[in-house]
């Protein structure tokens, strides 16, 4: 039974959910906004909040000096990959342990999840000299197989999640009527599991494009994503706030529309299954 | 026939295309974020169209993520970069370790006897000069002229630490936020432990003795600790233990500081009207000192070396030797001014009239010419650099001193228990590492 709000109290959820979103999205908001700023605004104090004059030099500035499209692209080939390679491996990882479980999968589970829990620089050196073994330093294709891996115990648990929420006598149907496994899960299971597979694929986009510490180490000139394209704005001797904030804006802005445009899918997926 | 001639033909000019191709080498260049090589990177026309086999390559990186990725490239024979961007702490460390190509064959006419001895001292291992330096700085004292009239004083060329501290405490008036003076309190081997150290210099202290046995139980560096912690309580901002060279640049140039004793390199910030509300009012003296033979100033250069790895030496040479020369300075100053030059390196630069006329370029020489990396300290102490001792386990010793004197900074402990903890930190680290 639904529960009685009176409309005060809704006033007040919705003034909390907007006061929370903000505080959320500050940071971001004033990125941006600085990245409209001169480097002396930038750091004036009291710092200046709207009532300043706007300037696009920065974002000039940037582009005269950078090449923008060349970072751009490189991320996008860095994250879009990893996400598909990610999500091929996973599916047919997560069906078996969905629906073929064993008395180890739990186990298997939790292992997999444990290799999140290492610092990532534990094994910086290991994979920078496979990749100086393999000539692959510098390339999109490490940064894609290295991003995969570290991404794809999250792709599989939550993979794993969805497919257990999909009832296993309609597999079972699909088998009694014939099908063979590959069409088992590509005409049955991944259908029935779009939302879950395109919400895991969103977020580890996400995690994909954000993520700096594999893509700073294992990049020079040539495969650089937009992670060094911010790192190259940022200065300890000299105030380049404003172009920085430039930079950030730019490397964040895709994303950022991306997930604007897909949030009701990423809200759906990631609440997929809550209610059982 | 004429087909099979016509198939020859085009096969011969794709392969001479790309022979072309081929003879084209590239320099990968790793560089940090600051106006002088940036300044660099927008005038390399000039270097391609005398070069035109050579494509250039940047990888630009904030300095500390810099120094770890190159260190980690050198280190493993990555083979990432052909030109690298070091500092005066690297060189000595890494030419040692045979990680660099010896620069002793550029060219006459790139002049290596113009280089300012100071600073190719600091970059020469066994005769052997491991990097040419693009720019050279020291650290000096920046003070707002307006304020010292109106507290009566006059800065003297070359100041007393009693003197800054009577300037400071003239200075202050925390009501209108001015305080007396702002000085590097973040942790960090490049940040407080760089002021701290070169300080440390002028009151005689020291980072080991000749047996390498750690000093900071030692009186000097007590007095050290207690005039730094005396200044920054009573006449510095508030929260400076979290200040670095931007924070405290930014507080200048807001007219917040009275003093502010840092790098040269800050001077063309602080009197740049665009950014700085106290252009007209900067003032500059020589770091202090107590009057017993050393002054409280660093010295550094941010040089081009060559790894040892490097595909592409000969070019790279040719880059070093074009970005580190007399003509790169003529080039600058013709399309920026001779205030945006890069500074600290070259003798025939101080020697020119027109740089003489900016107001920063005699004291930012007087201030390298007064620093010594091969004799920092008061005492002889078996390691050469003034703000830093160049041995690898430096960085990671000082950091963690750093934090312990940037704790006491904010009130978290005294300096008894600082100076204690970074004698028994330094004391087992050094032993671990075999000295």
């Amino acid at each position: 039974m639904a529960r009685n709000v009176t409309p005060q109290r809704k006033a007040i959820n919705t003034v909390i959910a907007w006061a929370a979103g903000l505080l959320i999205f500050f940071p971001i908001l004033w990125t941006i906004l600085t990245s409209f700023k001169t480097e002396a605004q930038a750091i004036s104090s009291p710092p200046v909040f709207l009532f300043f004059d706007w300037t696009l030099e920065n974002y000039a500035v940037v582009q005269e000096r950078s090449n923008y499209m060349r970072f751009l692209w490189n991320s996008v080939i860095i994250a879009g990959g990893s996400t598909v390679l990610g999500v091929l491996i996973a599916i047919p990882a997560a069906w078996s342990m969905a629906f073929v479980p064993s008395r180890r999968t739990k186990d298997i589970l939790m292992w997999m999840l444990s290799t999140k829990m290492l610092p990532a620089v534990g094994v910086l050196y290991p994979i920078y000299l496979i990749c100086i073994e393999l000539g692959i330093l510098d390339s999109r294709a490490a940064l894609v197989v290295v991003l995969m891996l570290i991404n794809l115990p999250i792709i599989v648990w939550m993979l794993y999640t969805y497919f257990k929420e999909i009832p296993g006598e309609i597999l079972e149907a699909a088998r009694m009527d014939g099908a063979s496994l590959k069409a088992e899960i590509l005409y049955v299971l991944t259908p029935m599991a779009v939302p879950g597979i395109a919400s895991t694929m969103l977020l580890n986009f996400i995690l994909a494009w954000n993520e700096a510490f594999w893509t700073l180490n294992l990049t020079a000139a040539k495969a650089a994503p937009l992670t060094a394209f911010i790192a190259s704005y940022s200065s300890p001797e000299g105030l380049f706030y404003a172009k920085l904030s430039a930079a950030s804006t730019m490397a964040i802005a895709p994303i950022l529309i991306l997930g604007w445009f897909s949030q009701k899918q990423l809200v759906r997926g990631l609440t997929f299954g809550a209610v059982k | 026939m004429t087909f099979k001639i016509r198939t020859l033909m085009g096969a011969a000019a794709v392969c001479a295309i790309a022979a072309a191709a081929n003879a084209q080498t590239t320099v990968t260049i790793a560089t940090v974020n600051n106006g002088d090589m940036i300044r660099m990177q927008g005038l390399t026309e000039d270097f391609t169209a005398q070069n035109p086999d050579i494509t250039l390559e940047w990888v630009t990186l904030e300095e500390n993520v810099l120094r770890q990725r190159v260190t980690q490239d050198i280190a493993s024979k990555g083979g990432q970069f052909d030109v690298l961007t070091i500092g005066t702490y690297e060189v000595p460390i890494w030419g040692k370790q045979g990680w660099l190509v010896s620069l002793n064959d550029l060219p006459a006419e790139w002049d290596a006897d113009d280089i300012l001895p100071a600073i190719r001292n600091g970059l020469t291992v066994d005769g052997e000069l491991y990097a040419a330096p693009f720019y050279g700085e020291s650290s000096m004292v920046m003070y707002r002229k307006d304020l010292m009239e109106k507290a009566g004083l006059e800065m003297p060329e070359a100041p007393t630490w009693d003197f800054i501290k009577e300037a400071a405490a003239a200075m202050t008036d925390k009501d209108a936020e001015v305080y007396g003076i702002c000085l590097r309190g973040k942790a960090g081997w490049g940040e407080n432990m760089a002021f701290l150290t070169a300080m440390g210099n002028s009151f005689g202290a020291k980072w080991f003795d000749e047996e390498w046995t750690a000093q900071f139980d030692s009186e000097a560096w007590a007095n050290t600790l207690n005039f730094y912690m005396d200044l920054m309580t009573n006449y510095g901002p508030p929260g400076a233990s979290t200040n670095g060279f931007n924070e405290n640049l930014s507080l200048f140039q807001q007219g917040k500081c009275g003093m502010w004793i840092d790098a040269t390199v800050a001077a063309s910030f602080v009197t740049n009207p665009a950014d700085s509300t106290v252009a007209d009012q900067v003032g500059f003296a020589l770091a202090p000192d107590n009057g017993l033979g050393k002054r409280g100033n660093w010295l550094w250069a941010w040089s081009l070396a060559i790894p040892a790895g490097s595909d592409a030496t000969d070019a790279a040479k040719k880059f070093v030797a074009w970005a580190t020369s007399k003509e790169y300075t003529a080039l600058v100053a013709e399309n920026e001014g001779w205030a945006n030059v890069p500074p600290g390196t070259r003798t025939s630069l101080y020697e020119n009239p027109e740089y003489a006329q900016v107001p920063f370029a005699k004291m930012t020489l007087d201030s390298i010419n007064s620093a010594d990396p091969t004799n920092p300290t008061i005492d002889p102490v078996p390691y050469t650099g003034v703000q830093f001792v160049a041995i690898p386990e430096f960085a990671g010793i000082a950091t963690t001193v750093g934090q312990e004197f940037s704790a006491a900074l904010a009130g978290q402990q005294t300096v008894e228990q600082a100076l204690e903890k970074a004698q028994a930190l330094t004391t087992e680290e050094m032993e671990a590492a075999g000295y």
